[in-house]
């Protein structure tokens, strides 16, 4: 499907302007439970939709904002490539838009690098209803400041995605995943070594007394690597690493609050009760609290930030708060793209 | 112009004997950065020697409504340390301690004045490097290369400074500190760290800075390809990459570069091809190998007339030694050249090729090409003699038709060298108003004053209309609506 909705979107965000009218901006709704619960009108971006471009020689994809993540994916994969830093979909409907903004990466993101990092351009709509096209689809731009990358992650809160462009990869030869029995400390002290040295690894993991290790490369490179780490194979290595990235996998079942902490790589266990599930290098802790009980204080202790990523209740702040200057800087850059503050109001802190 | 007594007697009290240069013949060598066409002397340079005397000019200048520009090295090719008038130049070659190396989390956390290669010496003890590589990595330091987001010939697959930055901390123009990034790898809030990374320090002055390492690659291997024309040696990086191969390095050079690289430093280019393709693989034995088989089939069937993969490291650095010295080599042709950095789509790198070239031969001014392939990024070199009445003018509007076929095609006017004061103009090419407008809102968040590095990196609307009335385009004017001054 190919849908170019600029000129209605325009329109709804102009006549928002004019009456104040908060909007949130939904493409799927399926990351909804992230950040801050918002209230709004809202904006939908699943009618402008379809993959623009995708030459696999300029490992470069366009599409817009709409444009469901499964069909970008599919896309990719009929080429041999794929989204490097792995996002999570949470849903069927998950939409390339909503991905960008929501700046998620799953189990590869430690090697490959964050969202932000494959961000090569983007097509905005301003909080006055601007249309403004920064970055390209080029893989070197200097030319003006950033602003494409400030997107990613930005919650809606500057801008709703009306196009993005991607550096994308090829896929690799193989994957393998082995497993092997350790405790938390050990398995901190395995990834950060297997981190530091050439192997190729691509996702890890820490949960219930196991840690888990995906390399990729060629057949030879694997064996190789298997005689090197030891462990056992992973029957169903990518279910496995789907079931971390779409958070279906036990660990994240039942109605508990859910904590993301990401803390430098080896960095001591949190002093918070019950068991972490450990992703990446050592530095995405997952933990369960009870409610009321937070987890800013226990990961800011060892130089990280917590956010509450799932919860039941409309909890007062879910982000880390930022110190004053940066939460300063934070209302300037609104009020530059924003002016009007109707844009995913509250979405990430209360009053941004 | 003599400085204000108020501001220098400030600077003086916060940064102590030694650390102020107020004369005329000290200050000179601080006129120009590597764009030396552009020169102006600082009336004051100031010389701190930690991140809170960084914060004390800082906040002097505020104090004084005083400009100040910061600079590194000085290596830049776009004149973004360009000093300006009635300001401060801010040098923090003197921040140049590498504060740790830690190879259990794969970081280095060092001042803005360390260089780009100190940092991968540091690391090599441990096995790991930083893997930004611009040419200038002798000399050009981590805050410069912050401050343009500098690439280097690795960028395809190692990435830009962006992408190996994990914490920047920053001192603002209002005297506050500011951490960007973090090196538990995600920060809460908004991306600044990439919004600030090339920002050409018209943001803020970063005082401290953490690059992730890498580990050094198992295995490097090098080839050389040589092509009997310049279109099917830029249609075989497409296949490369189109086949799913993603090398560390992938570098074009043409027949003038060729053979003035061989000339100046004998590195067994062969100087009867039409260009060359130097690509590097790099990574674990096996998946080398596979790649190395993979490239060198791939580059035959493209019609290359020969190859040469560098049978050991000396061979491969000799063979890297033509491509880094190519600038100077090429330098050596004509009395003077501009180096563009337009980056396009890899697909058209054919096309504009054979566009730069017949530009090239309609404006009677050789040009040399070099650059970084893999990218698309390119580095046409334009000679000319500035001594000859009007070819500098000549180069300038050749220049200038290169970088408008760039945002052509769908590319940028700078894949890593940055705007400056150079490319001021043809930002106008690539931006609207809107967008103009939009950076100037960035740049205010940060600094409302406009005393961080003021005139540099984004054009006012003015300077655009002006842009515009020298460069009609098509019938077209870009900022027709505006008045003109």
């Amino acid at each position: 499907m190919d849908r170019d909705a600029t000129a209605t979107l325009v329109e709804r965000v102009r006549e928002a302007t004019a009456r104040r009218t908060p909007l949130r901006i939904v493409g799927g709704d399926t990351k909804r439970f992230y950040g801050r619960v918002i209230e709004g009108t809202p904006l939908r971006m699943r009618e402008h939709t379809g993959i623009l471009r995708h030459d696999p020689a300029e490992l470069v994809l366009t599409a817009r904002g709409g444009t469901p993540l499964a069909e970008i994916e599919a896309q990719l994969a009929s080429l041999g490539q794929r989204l490097p830093f792995e996002p999570p979909h949470f849903g069927p409907d998950a939409t390339l838009g909503g991905t960008v903004a929501c700046g998620l990466a799953g189990p590869a993101r430690a090697w490959t690098g964050p969202l932000r990092d494959f961000v090569l351009g983007v097509r905005v709509l301003t909080g006055d209803g601007r249309v403004l096209r920064f970055g390209g689809e080029v893989m070197k731009n200097v030319a003006g400041y950033d602003v494409a990358r400030l997107m990613a992650g930005a919650l809606g809160i500057l801008g709703a995605l009306l196009d993005v462009s991607l550096k994308v990869l090829p896929l690799p030869p193989g994957e393998r995943t082995l497993s092997l029995e350790m405790d938390e400390a050990a398995a901190l002290a395995r990834l950060a070594e297997l981190a530091r040295g050439a192997l190729p690894l691509s996702a890890g993991s820490w949960t219930d007394g196991r840690a888990y290790l995906r390399f990729e490369g060629s057949d030879a490179t694997l064996d190789d690597v298997q005689e090197r780490v030891g462990g056992e194979v992973v029957a169903d290595s990518r279910g496995f690493w789907t079931s971390l990235r779409e958070q279906t996998h036990p660990f994240f079942g039942g109605e508990q609050p859910l904590w993301r902490c990401t803390v430098p790589p080896l960095a001591p266990p949190l002093s918070i009760a019950g068991a972490p599930l450990i992703e990446w290098n050592g530095s995405q802790r997952w933990y369960r609290c009870a409610p009321g009980v937070t987890a800013f204080d226990a990961a800011a202790a060892v130089g990280g930030h917590a956010a509450l990523f799932r919860h039941a209740s409309t909890a007062d702040e879910v982000f880390a708060p930022l110190p004053a200057p940066l939460m300063r800087l934070h209302r300037a850059l609104k009020r530059e793209f924003d002016p009007a503050g109707i844009l995913n109001g509250g979405r990430m802190y209360a009053d941004l | 112009m003599t400085p204000d007594p108020a501001l220098v007697s400030d600077l003086r009290a916060a940064l102590g004997p030694d650390a102020l240069l107020v004369s005329a013949e000290a200050c000179a060598p601080f006129e120009c950065d590597a764009l030396n066409t552009q020169r102006r002397r600082p009336e004051v340079v100031a010389l701190p020697r930690s991140a809170e005397q960084v914060m004390e000019v800082l906040r002097a200048c505020r104090r004084h409504a005083t400009p100040v520009v910061a600079r590194g090295a000085g290596t830049g090719l776009s004149g973004g340390a360009l000093p300006v008038q009635g300001g401060v130049l801010l040098v923090l070659a003197r921040l140049n301690r590498i504060i740790e190396v830690d190879p259990a989390r794969r970081l280095a956390r060092v001042e803005p004045g360390v260089t780009n290669l100190e940092i991968s010496q540091a690391a090599a003890p441990h096995g790991l490097y930083y893997a930004p590589d611009p040419s200038s990595q002798v000399a050009c330091t981590i805050g410069g290369n912050v401050a343009e987001n500098s690439g280097g010939v690795h960028c395809l697959k190692h990435g830009l400074t962006v992408h190996n930055l994990l914490e920047v901390r920053v001192a603002t123009i209002d005297g506050e500190w500011l951490t960007l990034g973090s090196t538990a790898g995600e920060a809460p809030g908004l991306s600044l760290l990439p919004l600030f990374t090339g920002s050409e320090g018209m943001l803020g002055v970063a005082v401290e800075t953490t690059v992730r390492l890498k580990p050094l690659p198992e295995r490097v291997e090098l080839v050389m390809a040589a092509f009997g024309d310049v279109r099917r040696c830029a249609d075989a990086v497409g296949r490369i990459i189109a086949w799913g191969l993603v090398p560390a390095g992938l570098e074009m050079m043409d027949a003038p570069a060729i053979r003035a690289a061989e000339a100046f430093v004998r590195c067994g280019y062969p100087t009867d091809a039409a260009a060359l393709l130097l690509c590097e693989l790099d990574g674990l034995t096996h998946d080398v190998q596979r790649d190395l088989d993979a490239v060198q089939s791939l580059l035959l069937d493209c019609g290359a007339t020969s190859l040469r993969v560098a049978t050991d490291a000396a061979e491969r650095l000799r063979m890297w030694s033509g491509r880094k010295s190519a600038f100077p080599a090429v330098g050596r042709l004509a009395p003077d050249y501009f180096c563009m950095d337009g980056t396009i789509p890899r697909r058209h790198l054919g096309d504009v090729l054979e566009r730069i070239a017949a530009m090239s031969q309609a404006a009677g001014l050789p040009v040399a090409n070099v650059f970084h392939a893999g990218d698309g990024n390119l580095h046409p070199l334009i000679l000319f003699d500035a001594g000859r009445p009007g070819e500098v003018e000549r180069a300038e509007h050749l220049g200038a038709e290169i970088l408008e076929l760039c945002v052509a095609v769908g590319g940028t006017v700078t894949g890593e060298h940055g705007v400056g004061v150079e490319k001021l103009g043809p930002m106008c090419t690539q931006f609207g108003p809107d967008e103009l407008e939009a950076f100037h809102g960035v740049k205010r968040a940060f600094d409302p004053d406009g005393l961080l590095n003021p005139g540099k990196a984004v054009p006012t609307l003015a300077r655009c209309a002006d842009y515009g009335a020298m460069r009609v385009h098509g019938g077209k004017l870009p900022f027709s609506h505006l008045p003109r001054f």
